[in-house]
């Protein structure tokens, strides 16, 4: 298929000729003039350019997902429905205000009214998967809705309120009328297009995948586009020609065999998140924390790994947890440490066409204990200044493996060998503790920037690892500002 | 009943003053329908516009080769110093900040060229071919740097009152101390933007996102050497100003003027969010040093005070801030001995500018360390030293600029709070709670806020209406002001809804517009329904005495006899419908459009004697704040939160108590997750929401109690008896930042105080628990 194929108004759009890298926000803007939605960043942390995309689920209806339009390119749409804060009311069909509207109007949720659009998108989004969620669900929903006017109360009261409106009457056929037409995308075909200079494929399989890659070895892999969005919007580079994975169907998988969960590199965070934290409650917490709601709902677990940053928040409880790494070329897979995959700032164990296939996180064996834990400046919606990750195993008191691996600290995600080695074969004691603390100083030479001091960073470092003490050894401390608090003592 | 036939039977008019009138575009918010100068159909051929930036902090400009720009594709324009007309500076007061910089750069995102293409995309590529060579001089980095060369932008101020060193001296108490304070993003959700559209002669229209349309169009004006007539500037609403759109839109809307008259084709300057951050200013960072003198209860004899406040590379509205900054340094407390010396720091970074407060809230921020480190040092609870210190309501009133305080009711709000927050026995629970709990400390902090409402500068304190009845008995309203979401418009329409006894939805309110009502000032200094209320007030009432008039005559009655009903008049025994009376006067021949104006009474300000009284009145409010910090980590999560806020007699409570609660929040953001940082070569690192991270959703406290105090009534004749709600709340965070205080001393029994700098990161506060703690050791 050479053409770009979504659902928008209502009617199936085909697009032949399109920019690879073009955002969906500025196509909305510029050539629909559809200005409902807004820009505040162009990088995916204000939430002002949300909107809804629905997706055929497997039982063919509809799943609706709150996105950032600022960082979603054009072809990644295809097969999709996109919905702006336009088609709301259209919906109704009564010409009255869709029940997250009216309910924004009544709480007087808006003030300046910039962030309104993109709340109401991420609260539509909410009000069609959710019925009445608390308010820490609120609070995730909207992490990543900045509004700078209201200080969020009446916006949480209007996600309360909107389930007391009803929808109106459009909405069943117009969703009938987009499923239908959704069904005439093939969802097992690849897809290619392009602006008659530079290319966007989306194969289907990752052999398809595999071939492309060798054809094409100088392209971009882009996966949620969460990070290489920003190459494009923050620092204008030219991608040519850009492989997406978002339609390869075997990456998109998310198995456990038993005693791997083998985690597709195209599985989002929001599709990984509630089968990682039945493994490890506390790798769940951390993934409520990592971006948003729309930030989650497009990044993947293996673009985190693959983009090899020294403060992704997943992998330094992957390795901790001993996560294995696939990668793929052509036809050869070969299996991978996770810790081995990053050598240096900058540089991953990866070879030219080579991708990231999964990540086997092995399942938890009931004596291991793991916690995870995100230092950053703000809760919700933030890159870790330090990221540190826990996994014990205890023999009668002493201590049988302990893995410690932290982001944050040195040039890669990094396993804090001396203290382990410090730890291991010893009392699972305050005192050892205390000693395998200063044993971390050996550990890593972290550095000062605008999110930490190294000072800081070292410091938070060796006391993650007497929290961790503490969680593990006294069952009634309270340890947790935020999240369930009871997760210190699952 | 349709909005074109008003009901003329009800006995209360829809949306007249006092009621919960929701906001005016409330509902074109949610559909996407309200209009932001990005969202205005673009012009044919519209060019847009990217900004050249230095990217050093100081030097020279030894050569600019832009010739490789210029030839790229699809560049219509390039402009540099050379290439204005008029008056290359868009600053609000004393003439140093050049549009485009001549000769020497001083911050890095200092803009040096504008070029414009045709895309955006093609504006930014070409713009990455100018080669510019520097030269590079040594660079002011801080104000400590600053301070120590005697590097200012304006001469150091000195306010003073009574014998602060001699009673300092012979105090039986002492402390002597300095305090850091970050400055703060305004992070307004819609980023600068100007749109110019050029017009016959030497006319043109820029729609700007600007808190101060008027100052725009002279800077517009005298950019491109045509007089102010020449140049309308329009703006519907703002996605935010918080300040940060009161001087420097002059810059979009010059360069964005620039680049429209000299092509002759529309041109639109909008800048990204990272330009932004980097190339405008912020809140003005502080550095305080302090002596104070107090007795065994707390009472404060004597007060010495240094403010040091970072200005930039010019003095933008500086003056006024740090002016601002001075006349707070009391907050609600009465120091008959005092001395402030104030230094405006001249450094290599970006201008900072006005933010919600103006400099205020860092005067109050001063104090209320001082307070808090009394109470510590006396072993006395916090909220006791701050009573004892109160200004008294008939004694002991006197600011330092000596001003009486004629409307004191912070005893009245913090008693009040004090029990309806049921401070005393929480903080007892907490005090329990931290002695139990190894790693999470509770704290808790009240703290007041007096805050004086008026522009300092004098002349400014004007402003102007314009309000037409049409025949069929619509009114369309305009005024200075601006709307950038604090419901100003909703507010100046229930006045003139209320004057005239219509429903609000008669009044139809537009755009502001400098070709309506001229000579604005800025909305800003919260005086926005102030001023324009009662300018609008004026000009409604100056119709309304005509049709008073009218009627009288009409019906042979006297003017007495004329009761303005809800959409209707009752002379003697006949009603007449609003409508069918405008209808009759029209056809009498009596006008139906009137300008309206007002001047606030009553201020002056002598500034070398620093005498006067520079505030109409003050508003007044208390919060209490509690927080939960992890002692391992210094993370820290407001939980609680009780307010009490006096807006006076509320003109839309609804509004006023979006406005407290927005406004906390920006403040309580402003002392913990905001933080800005600087590299060492000048570089701003924190210039985007990646790395600058101001409250997000579940930052808010879960359990928050916002009254307004119900006896609140303006001393003074104010629009209906109201008072100003802008920035006075977001004094309050304050109390966020020493409830955190207050849970690090516990780490030591109360024994230390932690004396923390602000912002207070997970970072600070860490550092701050470890400090306290060696410090109890030895
Ligand atoms: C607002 C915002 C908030 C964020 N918050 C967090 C956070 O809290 N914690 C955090 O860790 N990260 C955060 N990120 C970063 C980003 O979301 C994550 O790194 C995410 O996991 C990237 O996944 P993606 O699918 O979007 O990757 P993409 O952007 O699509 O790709 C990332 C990189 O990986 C490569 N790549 C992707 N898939 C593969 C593959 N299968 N094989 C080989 N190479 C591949 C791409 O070529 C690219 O180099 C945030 C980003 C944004 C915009
Ligand atoms: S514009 Fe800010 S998230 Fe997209
Ligand atoms: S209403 Fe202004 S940013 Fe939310």
């Amino acid at each position: 298929m050479t053409s770009l194929q979504f659902v928008f108004r209502g009617e199936l759009r085909e697009i032949a000729d399109i920019d690879p890298t073009y955002s969906v926000l500025r196509w909305l803007r510029e050539e629909e003039g559809a200005v409902g939605t807004k820009e505040g960043c162009a990088e995916g942390d204000c939430g002002a350019c949300t909107v809804v995309l629905a997706e055929l689920g497997s039982d063919g209806s509809l799943e609706y997902k709150a996105l950032n339009a600022c960082i979603q390119f054009m072809p990644m749409l295809h097969g999709k429905w996109l919905l702006t804060v336009e088609d709301l009311e259209a919906l109704q069909a009564d010409g009255s205000l869709h029940p997250v509207q009216q309910a924004i109007v009544d709480t007087s949720a808006s003030q300046c009214g910039f962030c309104t659009p993109g709340i109401v998108m991420s609260l539509f989004a909410l009000y069609r998967n959710e019925n009445r969620p608390n308010v820490n669900r609120v609070n995730d929903c909207l992490a990543g809705n900045l509004c700078r006017c209201t200080g969020y109360g009446p916006i949480i009261d209007a996600a309360q309120k909107m389930y007391d409106g009803t929808e109106g009457e459009g909405f069943t056929p117009a969703e009938a009328n987009a499923i239908s037409l959704l069904k005439l995308i093939p969802s097992d075909q690849g897809m290619s297009v392009s602006d008659g200079e530079r290319h966007f494929f989306a194969p289907a399989s990752s052999d398809e995948l595999a071939e492309l890659y060798k054809k094409y070895p100088n392209a971009t892999l882009v996966a949620g586009a969460t990070d290489v969005g920003l190459w494009v919007t923050k620092m204008q580079r030219v991608l040519e020609p850009v492989i997406y994975l978002g339609r390869v169907r075997d990456l998109r998988e998310i198995k456990d065999n038993g005693d791997n969960l083998i985690i597709g590199a195209g599985i989002t965070y929001s599709e990984a998140h509630q089968v990682i934290a039945e493994q490890y409650p506390d790798f769940g917490e951390l993934i409520r924390r990592i971006g948003s709601t729309q930030v989650r709902n497009a990044g993947t677990i293996g673009g985190n790994v693959a983009n090899g940053s020294p403060i992704g928040d997943t992998p330094p409880a992957l390795i901790a947890a001993d996560a294995k790494v696939l990668l793929q070329k052509g036809s050869d897979i070969r299996e991978l440490p996770l810790q081995d995959f990053f050598i240096e700032y900058g540089k991953q164990d990866r070879f030219e066409s080579e991708f990231v296939k999964a990540i086997k996180l092995p399942n938890r064996a009931s004596d291991v204990i793991f916690r995870s834990y995100k230092i950053s400046k703000r809760f919700d919606q933030d890159i870790s200044a330090a990221c540190g990750a826990f996994a014990l195993k205890l023999n009668d008191g002493i201590v049988k493996d302990i893995r410690i691996c932290f982001g944050g600290m040195a040039g890669t995600p990094a396993r804090a060998k001396q203290a382990e080695a410090s730890l291991i074969g010893q009392n699972w004691s305050e005192e050892n503790v205390e000693k395998a603390m200063q044993v971390m100083e050996g550990d890593y030479t972290p550095m000062t920037d605008m999110r930490a001091t190294a000072d800081y960073r070292m410091m938070v470092a060796k006391n993650l690892l007497m929290k961790f003490y503490l969680e593990t050894t006294d069952t009634q401390i309270e340890t947790r500002v935020v999240g369930e608090k009871e997760l210190a003592h699952v | 009943m349709s909005k074109l036939i008003p009901d003329i039977t009800k006995d209360k008019i829809a949306g007249g003053v006092y009621q919960n009138k929701l906001h005016d575009s409330g509902h074109k918010h949610v559909n996407g329908q309200a209009v932001y100068v990005d969202d205005i159909p673009e012009p044919h051929g519209m060019l847009h516009i990217y900004m050249g930036m230095s990217t050093v902090a100081h030097a020279k400009i030894k050569s600019m080769d832009l010739s490789e720009m210029r030839a790229s594709e699809g560049v219509a324009c390039v402009l540099t110093v050379e290439d204005i007309p008029g008056i290359n500076d868009y600053s609000p007061v004393k003439g140093d900040d050049p549009i485009f910089a001549e000769g020497k750069v001083e911050f890095i995102g200092q803009p040096i060229f504008a070029v414009a293409a045709d895309t955006i995309d093609l504006a930014r590529a070409a713009a990455k071919k100018a080669v510019i060579e520097y030269e590079e001089l040594p660079a002011i980095l801080t104000i400590a740097d600053a301070m120590e060369k005697g590097s200012y932008v304006s001469d150091p101020h000195v306010m003073a009152r009574g014998d602060a060193d001699g009673r300092i001296a012979t105090a039986k108490h002492v402390i002597k101390n300095s305090v850091e304070l970050g400055g703060q993003e305004q992070f307004y959700l819609e980023g600068m933007i100007a749109m110019s559209i050029p017009g016959e002669d030497d006319e043109v229209k820029v729609y700007s996102s600007t808190q101060h349309p008027s100052e725009v169009q002279h800077n517009v004006a005298k950019a491109l050497a045509v007089p102010d007539h020449a140049v309308t500037i329009e703006t519907r609403r703002l996605g935010g100003g918080f300040g940060g759109k009161e001087s420097q839109p002059a810059l979009m809307a010059s360069v964005s003027a620039l680049v429209a008259k000299a092509t002759g084709r529309a041109a639109k300057l909008r800048l990204d969010r990272d330009d932004d951050m980097v190339m405008t200013g912020k809140r003005h960072d502080f550095h305080f040093e302090y002596e104070v003198g107090f007795n065994d209860d707390g009472l404060i004899e004597g007060v010495s005070m240094l403010h040091a406040c970072r200005a930039g590379y010019s003095s933008d509205l500086t003056d006024a801030i740090a002016d601002r900054a001075m006349f707070h340094c009391d907050n609600v407390y009465w120091l008959p001995n005092i001395k402030v010396e104030s230094y405006r720091c001249k450094t290599n970074t970006v201008s900072n500018t006005a933010f919600r407060g103006f400099g205020g809230p860092q005067g109050v921020f001063l104090i209320e360390r001082i307070i808090d480190e009394i109470a510590a040092k006396l072993d006395k609870d916090p909220l006791e030293v701050r009573q004892k210190n109160f200004y008294g309501v008939d004694d002991n009133n006197v600011t330092p600029y000596h001003m009486t305080v004629e409307d004191n009711v912070i005893h009245e709000i913090f008693e009040e709070l004090e029990e309806s927050s049921d401070y005393q026995k929480r903080r007892a629970e907490i005090r329990e709670f931290n002695k139990h709990s190894k790693v999470l400390k509770k704290g808790i902090a009240m703290t007041p806020v007096k805050f004086g409402i008026s522009f300092t500068t004098t002349f400014l304190n004007q402003a102007g209406a314009l309000v037409h009845i049409y025949t069929d008995g619509s009114v369309k309203l305009n005024h200075g002001g601006i709307e950038m979401g604090q419901g100003l418009f909703t507010k100046v329409a229930q006045v003139v809804a209320e004057e005239f006894q219509i429903d609000i939805e008669r009044v139809k309110i537009t755009a502001t517009d400098t070709s309506k009502v001229p000579n604005t000032s800025a909305t800003a200094a919260s005086s926005g329904s102030d001023m324009n209320g009662m300018a609008a007030q004026a000009a409604a009432r100056t119709i309304k005495q005509r049709l008073t008039d009218f009627a009288a005559t009409q019906f042979q009655a006297s003017v007495e006899d004329v009761e303005w009903l809800p959409n209707r008049v009752r002379v003697g025994s006949e009603e007449i419908a609003f409508t069918d009376l405008v209808k009759q006067a029209y056809l009498n021949r009596i006008s139906l459009s009137s300008t309206g104006y007002y001047a606030t009474p009553k201020i002056h300000y002598d500034r070398e004697n620093c005498k006067g009284r520079p505030f109409f009145y003050f508003s007044y409010g208390a919060a209490v704040t509690e927080v939960l910090v992890d002692t391992l980590t210094g993370e820290n999560k407001i939980t609680r939160v009780d307010i009490l806020h006096d807006v006076g007699k509320s003109l839309n409570p609804t509004i006023d108590l979006g406005q407290v609660e927005g406004a906390y929040v920006q403040g309580a953001g402003w002392l913990t997750t905001e933080e800005l940082w600087w590299d060492q070569t000048g570089r701003l690192r924190t210039h985007a929401p990646s790395t600058y991270k101001i409250p997000a959703c579940s930052d808010r406290a879960e359990d928050m109690r916002i009254s307004l105090w119900e006896k609140g009534k303006n001393a003074e004749e104010t629009i209906y008896r109201s008072k100003a709600v802008g920035e006075p709340p977001l004094v309050l965070g304050i109390s966020a930042f020493h409830a955190i205080s207050d849970a690090i001393a516990s780490v030591t029994d109360y024994e230390v105080y932690p004396a923390l700098d602000a912002p207070a990161t997970a970072e600070r506060v860490l550092m701050a628990v470890d400090r306290t703690k060696k410090a109890a050791k030895s």
